[in-house]
């Protein structure tokens, strides 16, 4: 049994999505070999062949494969796919893109998103936004599957004496072209992989407002993350959402403010180990599931947080 | 130009999801159901090429049981033109949909394609993913813009990092997140006039699609629930928990 992994990466670092897929993978099988496709990224390749469990890298250098269009990147897979038992790729907007295209020319039923490892065919996967949980069992000869970054720990970086194999490719003509991207840049810790997690919703009432959650962010070093309902107002850009369509995150600590609880926003946070909650509406869902909940105006709450944390710090130093 | 657009009847997005007690599914009998959200955006979407003047009849197909034809009519209501409903057991995977809805395509010869990214029942996220690869059409997935031109379209895309614009040649695949639209609500007049509009009726075995299930559910269990904590008084009382009893700041 070989395993397959599409690793996800930017051109200049691993994504951390790469580490928890490995991870995932080394509970089904050893020989696990890693595809990296894109542009300049001998270094990205050299990188993840130290990686433990990794027994070769597959290095698709070209320039042609700078942006990551699934239409390009699934025939490569599909060419090599023979030699595997088991193809992985993290359930992040890359792999979801990707992965299911792969399925269908293998003809092979996709598993997507899973939270769990029972044995090389078995898998638990939450379905209805983490209100229920499957255990299925795929009868396909060959397993296509995505999972859930934060429901396995990242291998360690080193350890691993992978050989990186150079691989080519030839595209046939395409008919979907890059244009641009906008990402946000911060310098905070990336919200899927953070310790700790402050997130805002519908009650901050303003873009403005969010600089209360950032302060706060700032003081804990922190992600910030938002409810759909924040987004969708436009207090913040999409890729803040925590949610059953947005990330998933589970963090030690997960501060929710002004966040009523509806069951699509649970679905991205309620495994976090810790889970406060903050809102002025004493019957909002949120506080069923939180370990510490606060009913008070966030107004009022947050610049007091923000000094009790100034407090906590001082006394430290 | 035709639009085909894809619609999922799933248990409304509002009910408080039950599993079973004998672990086989969850529970449906008189469980409300709905629209798969994010179709009804891509319905929209539709209607909105039409009403811009790119577009002359949209398509709406689901697939599965007869009361999908409820799930039909809605879309009819907002404005389609037609149905198409493929008779499935309710549990068909995203393989068989991608083959059945490849299949349409081959007859109906639409110019583009319209599905919501998700259905938020198993949240497999593949479908259009799936018809995109073996139509050989570019996708467009998690779209939350489309502009359509002459031969090209730019879409907008929700990606983890942010937002991400592609140009795709016509004929395309998309697949709607929430925020491509705000879908438009039924007037009564037309949810009388939809009650006249043509749903053609066709199964899977006729179109020559095997939809055996390739998944096999060993069970459906309760996630592990939360205890619900304590609430604390102010917000010294808060820090001082998360600080010496949780110890997590």
């Amino acid at each position: 049994m070989s395993i397959l992994i599409l690793a996800e990466h930017n051109n200049a670092e691993v994504k951390s999505s790469t580490l928890n897929t490995i991870s995932a993978a080394s509970k089904v099988s050893n020989e696990i070999e890693v595809l990296v496709v894109g542009s300049n990224i001998q270094r990205i390749a050299k990188e993840i062949s130290n990686y433990q469990h990794v027994k070769k890298v597959l290095l698709l250098d070209d320039q042609n494969f700078e942006h990551a269009i699934a239409e390009k990147i699934d025939p490569v897979i599909v060419s090599i796919a023979d030699k595997y038992s088991h193809i992985f790729a993290p359930a992040t907007t890359f792999g979801k893109n990707v992965m299911p295209r792969v399925a269908v020319k293998l003809d092979t039923a996709q598993i997507s998103d899973i939270t769990n490892i029972e044995n090389e065919n078995t898998f638990v996967r939450p379905i209805y936004a983490g209100n229920a949980l499957a255990t299925v069992k795929s009868n396909d000869t060959k397993k296509v599957i995505t999972v859930r970054p934060t429901s396995f720990d990242i291998v360690a970086k080193e350890g691993g004496s992978g050989v990186v194999e150079t691989i080519n490719f030839n595209l046939s003509e395409g008919h979907t072209e890059f244009v641009d991207r906008e990402e946000s840049k911060s310098d905070r810790p990336e919200l899927s992989t953070a310790r700790i997690v402050v997130s805002g919703g519908r009650g901050l009432q303003s873009a403005d407002n969010f600089k209360l959650i950032s302060d706060i962010a700032d003081k804990l070093n922190a992600a910030i993350g938002a409810s759909r309902a924040a987004v969708d107002a436009g207090y913040v850009s999409n890729d803040y959402q925590v949610g059953q369509t947005g990330k998933v995150v589970v963090p030690d600590l997960y501060i929710a403010v002004g966040i009523s609880g509806a069951i699509q926003h649970l679905a991205g946070m309620k495994e976090s180990k810790i889970i406060v909650a903050i809102n002025k509406d004493e019957e909002a869902p949120i506080f069923n599931i939180a370990d510490y909940g606060l009913s008070a105006d966030l107004f009022e709450a947050l610049p007091q947080l923000s000094s009790e944390l100034d407090k906590l710090n001082s006394i430290e130093k | 130009m035709k639009i085909l657009v894809t619609v999922k009847r799933v248990i409304d997005y509002n009910v408080q999801v039950r599993v079973k007690a004998d672990n086989s599914g969850v529970e449906k009998e008189n469980v409300k159901m709905s629209m798969n959200p994010p179709d009804e955006n891509a319905v929209e979407e539709a209607l909105r090429i039409k009403e811009d003047g790119k577009a002359d009849e949209i398509i709406i197909l689901s697939i599965g049981e007869e009361k999908c034809q409820e799930t039909i009519r809605t879309a009819l209501a907002m404005g389609a033109d037609r149905g198409i409903l493929i008779k499935a057991t309710e549990d068909i995977e995203p393989l068989s949909v991608s083959k059945l809805v490849a299949k349409i395509v081959e007859t109906e010869k639409p110019g583009l394609i319209l599905m919501g990214k998700q259905a938020i029942d198993d949240d497999s996220n593949q479908t259009a993913q799936m018809t995109s690869a073996l139509l050989n059409w570019p996708q467009a997935t998690f779209a939350s813009k489309i502009e359509i031109e002459e031969n090209t379209a730019m879409v907008t895309r929700e990606i983890d990092e942010g937002l991400e614009r592609i140009k795709v040649e016509m004929p395309f695949i998309a697949s709607c997140d929430l925020r491509l639209n705000e879908p438009r609500y039924a007037s009564l007049p037309n949810i009388m006039k939809a009650k006249k509009k043509p749903i053609d009726i066709k199964s899977a075995e006729e179109l020559g699609i095997d939809i055996k299930l390739r998944i096999e559910n060993i069970k459906i269990s309760e996630p592990p629930t939360r205890q619900k904590g304590v609430m604390v008084t102010d917000v010294a009382e808060l820090v001082q928990k998360l600080k010496y009893e949780a110890k997590v700041i």
